[in-house]
């Protein structure tokens, strides 16, 4: 338990970050997301250089507008950086979300799911132009970012229109409850032994490059050498004065198009509770985790750091799952575990966990410690949903649209591999969470074999010790396109634009 | 218990042969690295005492790093590694081996220096066998046979379990332990189900076993007053070689990791093979021996009922010196992707993963032995990427469990041979079913 060796910490530079890093453009209810290749370098450059991209400034009142720009790693290279200057970037940006079968295998997008029978791949685009505006302000905000100079520059590939949704998502759930309260202030530095118990604080460097994370270390930022032309708009990067940082203030976006089939859902959640509404809503909150209204199905409360009053839970009172099934989606996306399983009492309590002999006084021998620890794996959600709107009521009905709608899936990182991969792999897809085995998220899930091991079911953890079972679940969401991004910081993005001209 | 073995066969391959070698290791599977059980050179699924096996090509990626030392770096020849786990002694599994599939292995060794059709291949295996330094089993005594009728055992269970309910509710936790007892019984004597009862410890194996156990406590014991006297120079000396050993840890190729990718997540159990150079000089070599010593005792003693520390995902893991103590060999089996076996490592053990790895050249800079180093997450991600090896061909006798898996399969019929006192405990187990 000896001391870890602190860096510094430096500022978080408001005025360099994109906006989005730090707010969720709540009041901006209108967006739209489009994206487009590189037509004209010089003339993408241009554009690019006056673009009025949205810093992370606090301002007296939140803003009438707000454009956010995103790079895929062509699109880097189609504004004119050079390999030197992208190879720093993570292997799997680089590599794209649909670049390897491995990485689709661990993200859950094989069958239904698969690259193959995706409507789009971010690979293909170039830039991701996000457009928010307040009510009634988006098809004016349009018109101005995309200016002649912006369709002179690009070509549109795909766009993207939302639909303002006061927070609930398209089954009819609250969504974006919890989300990590980042630090951004550096006040709490994450000492290694530190967060025994669940936080919902998290590191600078958990959702920007080049910034102190989890670790107490710096989040990996692409650093240039001075081979890089045009680097000097760029700042220093800090523990080496002769490198710049090309990353520093920006982060990985990732963003999936998820195609929520709302009839399906709710005849499933109606014929499994023959017609009953009450028992419908009950089944469909079990799965979730959560009422429809955002209500938890755990009703303990703990004092979390960095959380709502509201949200102060975590799963340590229902270690068998009976309040809340252990499968459902919240307490996959988000376990809620601590560094180390359980309250410890005192140092020797600590040791004896360590070395691994806490596991006899458990409650509930077996489902001990089989969760990693949380804080290492979060994401910033910004997503929006698309789609018309459709009650349970109406889904139900036999005559109910399956329209196109979902969410269209968007979450910030600083480390694509350890916290969106991870999660998405290791808590949302795998068929053994938490001791499982044979269910996937019931929401989310693929359905289709996961490692060779059934990934359809779902159970619900009853006092008696019988589970419920549901198997076969049908398919309620299918990966309809994705990409990785690079969101940059506001230097980043002159530089980038300097490329092009 | 039944007593379990090891086998690790080291072989250099033979000049120019090794491309050869690769297609003929890929055609043993179904998917990249993924043996197919009944292949037609080494038949792994007829073995039924072996639990996992690999075949992999041995290639030195950080050989050079040495130079860091000032030393002249040697390149290791290409090898070839066949290894696994058994029930029983190596000998007979090597044995039965040769009945079954001589030609096949003579296929596969005939790539490696010095074998022909001439050669004694159960002689020559015996010769190239390597023992390990430290050697990790999850359940020490869990036979493969033991496994497969367990898990046969819960899913008739988890059948059963409904029928049950559907019939009489679940109001009484007893009765349903009792029919589902009067279910397992009439399953066994029809020969559905079985369940072969573990093996007895015999006195002397309890003996060996007591007398391993205190031997070492035994011994530190003695020469306690020369550790204390020896410890303030053993604490100087480490601090001055930590501050002073070279961290070498470039970024892992791209490809490389690409690579590998192509290997894992076939199965929801994972292997890993990593190589790397121990410092140089006596000190560590020292250190490294002592610290093995220890994971090896702490493995049969201590661990082996599931946990290794905190880390319940290991099936087998085990480490050997080779080449004079120069390197040393990695190989694991764990459960899930590559990542949330790192994350295990550097959350969960990073202070025992110090003790042993810290040994190696290019480790991130450790202090006191267990601080520090893995602690260091993308450091540490570095060092085992850069060394880990693509395992061509890997076997797993029970494809689909889980570590947890195999455990709750066991609770279940723990539970079904004694029944668990009290309705609340009975519950927990019904949950299990």
């Amino acid at each position: 338990m000896s001391k870890t060796p602190n860096i510094p910490s430096d500022p978080v530079e408001f005025d360099d970050m994109q906006g989005l890093i730090r707010f969720g453009h709540g009041a901006l209810v209108e967006a739209e997301f489009i994206l487009c290749t590189v037509k004209d370098p010089a003339a993408a450059g241009e554009w690019l250089r006056t673009a009025p991209v949205t810093s992370a400034k606090t301002l007296d009142s939140p803003p009438d507008t707000a454009l956010q720009v995103a790079f895929t790693a062509a699109g880097l290279s189609a504004f004119g950086l050079s390999d030197n200057a992208t190879s720093g970037f993570a292997q799997p940006f680089l590599s794209g979300m649909a670049g390897e079968d491995s990485r689709s295998r661990r993200l859950g997008d094989t069958g239904q799911n698969a690259p193959e029978k995706w409507a789009w791949d971010g690979a293909n685009a170039h830039l991701l132009v996000m457009l928010y505006a307040r009510n009634g302000g988006l098809e004016d905000w349009r018109k101005e970012v995309l200016s002649p100079k912006f369709n002179a520059a690009f070509d549109l590939v795909q766009s993207f229109p939302t639909r303002p949704n006061e927070g609930i998502e398209p089954f009819g759930f609250r969504d974006g409850i919890s989300e990590p309260k980042v630090d951004w202030k550096n006040t709490h530095p994450p000492s290694k032994h530190g967060r025994e118990d669940y936080s919902n604080l998290i590191s600078p460097g958990e959702v920007i490059l080049g910034h102190r994370n989890e670790y107490n270390a710096r989040s990996a930022s692409p650093l240039l050498d001075a081979s890089v032309r045009g680097r000097d708009v760029l700042a220093q990067a800090p523990d080496a004065p002769d490198l710049r940082d090309l990353g520093r203030n920006g982060s990985y976006l990732v963003f999936r198009q998820l195609a929520q089939d709302v009839p399906g859902f709710w005849r499933y959640m109606d014929a499994a509770s023959e017609g009953d509404p009450t028992r419908r809503d009950a089944l469909a909150a079990k799965m979730v985790g959560r009422e429809r209204d955002g209500t938890s199905l755990i009703h303990g409360r703990h004092d979390i750091d960095g959380s709502p009053r509201s949200n102060d839970f975590t799963y340590e009172d229902d270690v068998n799952g009976v309040s809340c099934p252990l499968g459902a989606h919240i307490r996959r996306a988000n376990p809620r575990t601590g560094d180390h399983p359980h309250q410890l009492e005192g140092r020797i309590g600590w040791l004896l966990s360590t070395l691994g002999f806490r596991r006899r006084r458990d409650k509930l021998p077996g489902r001990h410690d089989l969760v990693a620890s949380t804080r290492f794996h979060r994401l910033v959600r910004r997503g929006r949903v698309y789609g018309p709107k459709l009650t349970p009521g109406d889904a139900v009905k036999n005559d109910a649209k399956t329209d196109d709608c979902g969410l269209l899936f968007i979450c910030l990182c600083a480390d694509l591999v350890r916290q969106f991969e991870f999660v998405q792999n290791a808590w949302i897809a795998s068929p053994k969470f938490n001791g499982l085995t044979g269910e996937a998220d019931p929401l989310l899930g693929g359905r289709t074999p996961v490692s060779g091991v059934a990934s359809d079911g779902f159970s619900i953890q009853k006092a008696d010790g019988i589970d419920e079972r549901h198997t076969p679940l049908p398919q309620f969401v299918t990966v309809k396109g994705g990409g990785y991004f690079f969101l940059p910081g506001l230097r980043a993005l002159q530089f980038i634009a300097r490329h092009g001209r | 218990m039944t007593q379990q073995d090891t086998f690790f066969i080291l072989a250099p391959v033979a000049e120019g042969r090794a491309e050869e070698l690769e297609s003929l290791l890929l055609g043993m599977t179904l998917k990249p690295g993924l043996a197919d059980p009944e292949n037609a050179l080494v038949p792994f699924g007829r073995f039924d005492q072996l639990h996992v096996a690999r075949f992999f090509l041995v290639e030195a990626n950080t050989w050079r790093d040495i130079e860091a030392y000032g030393q002249e770096p040697q390149p290791y020849p290409m090898q070839l590694a066949f290894l696994g786990d058994v029930d029983g002694d190596r000998q007979t599994f090597l044995k039965e081996l040769m009945v079954h599939c001589a030609d096949g292995l003579m296929e596969v060794f005939s790539h490696c220096e010095g074998v022909d059709q001439g050669t004694d291949l159960l002689r020559w295996m015996e010769d190239h066998n390597v023992r390990e330094s430290a050697n990790y089993i999850n359940t020490r005594g869990r036979t493969v046979r033991q496994v497969h009728e367990e898990a046969a055992l819960a899913a008739a269970l988890h059948d059963e379990l409904a029928n049950v309910v559907n019939a009489r509710g679940s109001a009484d936790p007893f009765e349903i332990h009792e029919r589902l007892v009067d279910y397992v019984r009439r399953e066994r004597a029809s020969g559905v189900l079985h369940l072969t009862p573990p093996a007895r410890t015999t006195l002397r194996e309890r003996l060996a076993n007591w007398i391993d156990l205190i031997s070492l406590p035994l011994i530190l014991l003695m020469i306690s007053p020369l550790l204390l006297l020896a410890l303030p120079f053993f604490v100087i000396r480490l601090r001055m070689h930590e501050r002073s050993d070279p961290e070498i840890l470039p970024r892992p190729a791209d490809a490389r990791i690409a690579d590998l990718g192509r290997y894992e997540d076939h199965d929801v159990t994972n292997p890993f093979s990593a190589f790397g150079d121990v410092k140089p000089g006596p000190f560590r070599r020292m250190i490294a021996t002592a610290a093995l010593y220890l994971v090896n005792y702490s493995a049969r003693h201590i661990f082996g009922r599931g946990y290794l520390t905190r880390v319940q995902t290991i099936h087998f893991a085990r480490w050997v010196f080779l080449d004079g103590k120069r390197r040393v060999m990695f190989c694991s089996n764990y459960d899930g992707a590559v990542e949330s076996y790192m994350d295990d490592f550097v959350n969960k053990v990073a202070w025992g993963l110090n003790l042993v790895f810290s040994n190696g050249v290019g480790y991130p800079s450790t202090r006191f032995l267990i601080k520090g180093g893995a602690e260091q997450e993308d450091k540490f991600k570095r060092y085992l990427r850069n060394r880990q090896l693509p395992t061509q061909v890997w076997y797993k006798a029970y494809p689909g469990l889980t570590a947890r898996d195999m455990a709750r399969n066991s609770e279940i019929r723990k539970g079904l041979e004694r029944r668990p006192d009290g309705a609340k405990a009975l519950r927990n187990w019904l949950s299990k079913i």
